[in-house]
């Protein structure tokens, strides 16, 4: 029987196979008073050509596709090669869920297998997990997982953290008895050394610094591990565009002990927030803690090649409140689109792409801090985002921008009141100079 | 098999006293019933620990087991051995397949402890 139709046949087959004689009869227990005596006030069902040119009309409604925008902040444009889409979309890869038993998931497995080992040297770490849901959570469970590892109370959260990280941060710490203290950025757009060095002591659980930062900078993350370290402390690192582990030193390198982060980049739509790819990979010594499903290749009774999920005891099926989280899934579909987009770009590519995300940045950056009104907020090196700090209401030039048919950069008001001047741009591969080019003019018209 | 100078618990702990030093680990009829013991949690130096309260956790191929404290007192030292070749819990589990070694908060816990043939009764009753 075909689950698309319900015709009279079908509903007449599958009344008679569960033993009763009409519709009625089936919810003749219920009581007569509360059965709806007409009809659910729906529309007239549509014909396919119909249903077509409705959703059409609707998706027309969207006004972002006719926009240039200059919109990043965690959630970035990139190019995604076709193959990943085409790749992607075979049932094989798109209905598979999470793969309890290997004797029918060997290829599920072996991308998760996969795309650990390509999160473990993107990050210089030694183990990764199977995916998280996104970056926010990645960071909430790597704070976590380092007040599991040392027990200390205290967390320093670098103010130059993604807002929307830091709040859920705060939300999954909230009754654990884990203090957050927020270190201050400086004029260079990272954090400040000295702040935190007054906030650093015995009761320090881990620093966590984001790499480029939420206002694009690159963190000076070998200074902090090291203080950290001279402490203690655990040093995790957040890395929310993870193209810029492309071309900037892994964070393992310099010693992080955990790296969590956002993984859309990696051949993710932005699609309006969702669903994308947090990551998490530690060191070797900490791996108990990790949360979240661990793929690893094992050999099967013929001694052949195989995979299977492993260490499942750090997990809530099996050790139920004592698990390391209450996350029993992962973004398997994500982390496959990601391994296809990074395996299509290679090492070579994925460092041309990251290096083209700076120099565009790097162009843009130069042509808009001409334009009288506008300068650049800090003075750090940054990896494809920047903070502009204008001479007019940072509204007023968002509409002005808008009616020229640009959406140019976060307002920063919202989630940083003492950068209520400011505005953060994003630029990647995607923008041509062209477009960088008419979003300076359409500034100079506006800031006029 | 169970050494008489110990003291055990019905949840499969012993506990040798040294003066104020307890040493503690658990039984053979534990690690026989886990079967190979493929890494343990141990606690930090200098945690303190109450009566019952959970020292740390046994991982065998078979399951995750908690294991308590006979006796109160803080963490002086955790049998580092273990990280590398925890089957030592298998092999020794009454010598150096050891666990933790507490500084002693009271004695009067060891009261309330099994002596090493009132242990032996308690397992027959278990095996019947």
């Amino acid at each position: 029987m075909s689950y698309i139709a319900l015709s009279d046949q079908d509903k007449k087959e599958m009344l008679a196979r569960i033993g009763v004689s009409s519709v009625d009869e089936l919810f003749g227990c219920l009581p007569d008073e509360i059965k709806l005596k007409r009809k659910l006030n729906l529309r007239e069902a549509l014909t396919e050509p119909e249903l077509l040119r409705r959703f059409e009309e609707l998706s027309a409604k969207n006004s972002y596709v006719d926009h240039l925008s200059f919109l990043g902040a965690g959630i970035y444009r990139h190019f995604i090669p076709t193959v990943v889409d085409s790749l992607s979309s075979r049932g094989e890869f798109l209905t598979p869920y999470t793969p309890y038993q290997p004797e029918i998931s060997q290829g599920t497995l072996q991308v998760i297998f996969e795309y650990q080992t390509l999160i473990c040297q993107l990050t210089g770490m030694d183990v990764s997990n199977a995916s998280l849901y996104d970056g926010a959570m990645a960071a909430a469970e790597a704070v976590l997982m380092a007040n599991r590892l040392n027990g200390r109370p205290k967390v320093l959260v670098a103010r130059s953290l993604h807002p929307q990280y830091r709040e859920t941060i705060r939300t999954y710490v909230k009754n654990l008895g884990v203090r957050i203290e927020e270190i201050a950025f400086g004029d260079c757009g990272g954090i400040q050394t000295e702040d935190l060095l007054k906030h650093l002591d015995k009761n320090t659980s881990a620093v966590l610094v984001q790499s480029p930062n939420f206002f694009g900078a690159v963190e000076e993350l070998k200074k902090f591990c090291d203080l950290a370290h001279q402490h203690q402390a655990l040093f995790i690192v957040a890395v929310a565009e993870a193209a810029s582990l492309g071309v900037l030193e892994a964070p393992g390198q310099i010693g992080a002990d955990i790296v969590c982060g956002e993984a859309q980049s990696f051949g993710l739509a932005p699609s309006f927030g969702g669903p994308h790819l947090g990551f998490m990979a530690c060191k070797k010594e900490h791996l108990r803690q990790l949360p979240g499903r661990i793929g690893g290749q094992t050999k099967d009774v013929d001694g052949r090649r195989g995979f299977v999920l492993t260490l499942s005891t750090r997990e809530q099926h099996i050790r139920r409140e004592k698990a390391t989280s209450n996350i029993c899934t992962n973004q398997a579909w994500c982390a496959l689109r990601a391994t296809m987009f990074l395996e299509t770009l290679g090492q070579d590519g994925l460092r041309e792409w990251a290096v083209q995300n700076i120099q565009k940045a790097d162009y843009a950056l130069g042509r808009l801090t001409a334009v009288t009104g506008i300068k650049a907020r800090f003075t750090g090196p940054v990896f494809n985002e920047f903070v502009l700090e204008f001479s007019r209401d940072v509204q007023a030039v968002e509409a002005g921008l808008r009616a020229k048919g640009i959406v140019g950069g976060l307002g920063l008001k919202g989630f940083y009141p003492e950068l209520a001047p400011c505005a953060l741009f994003c630029v990647t591969e995607v923008h041509t100079k062209a477009e960088i080019d008419r979003l300076a003019v359409a500034l100079e018209e506006v800031l006029r | 098999m169970y050494p008489n100078h110990f003291r055990y618990t019905k949840d499969h702990e012993w506990v040798e006293v040294k003066g104020d030093i307890a040493t503690i680990g658990i039984t053979d009829y534990a690690q026989n019933h886990l079967g190979d013991v493929v890494y343990v949690e141990l606690p930090a130096p200098g945690k303190h620990l109450d009566v019952h309260q959970t020292i740390g956790s046994i991982e065998s191929v078979k399951a995750v087991s908690e294991v308590f404290s006979p006796v109160s007192g803080e963490v002086l030292e955790a049998n580092g051995d273990l990280n590398g070749s925890p089957e030592v819990v298998n092999q020794d589990p009454h010598g150096k397949g050891w666990i933790i070694r507490l500084k002693m908060g009271n004695k009067g816990d060891l009261e309330k402890l099994l002596s090493a043939a009132d242990y032996e009764k308690y397992l027959e009753g278990l095996e019947a």
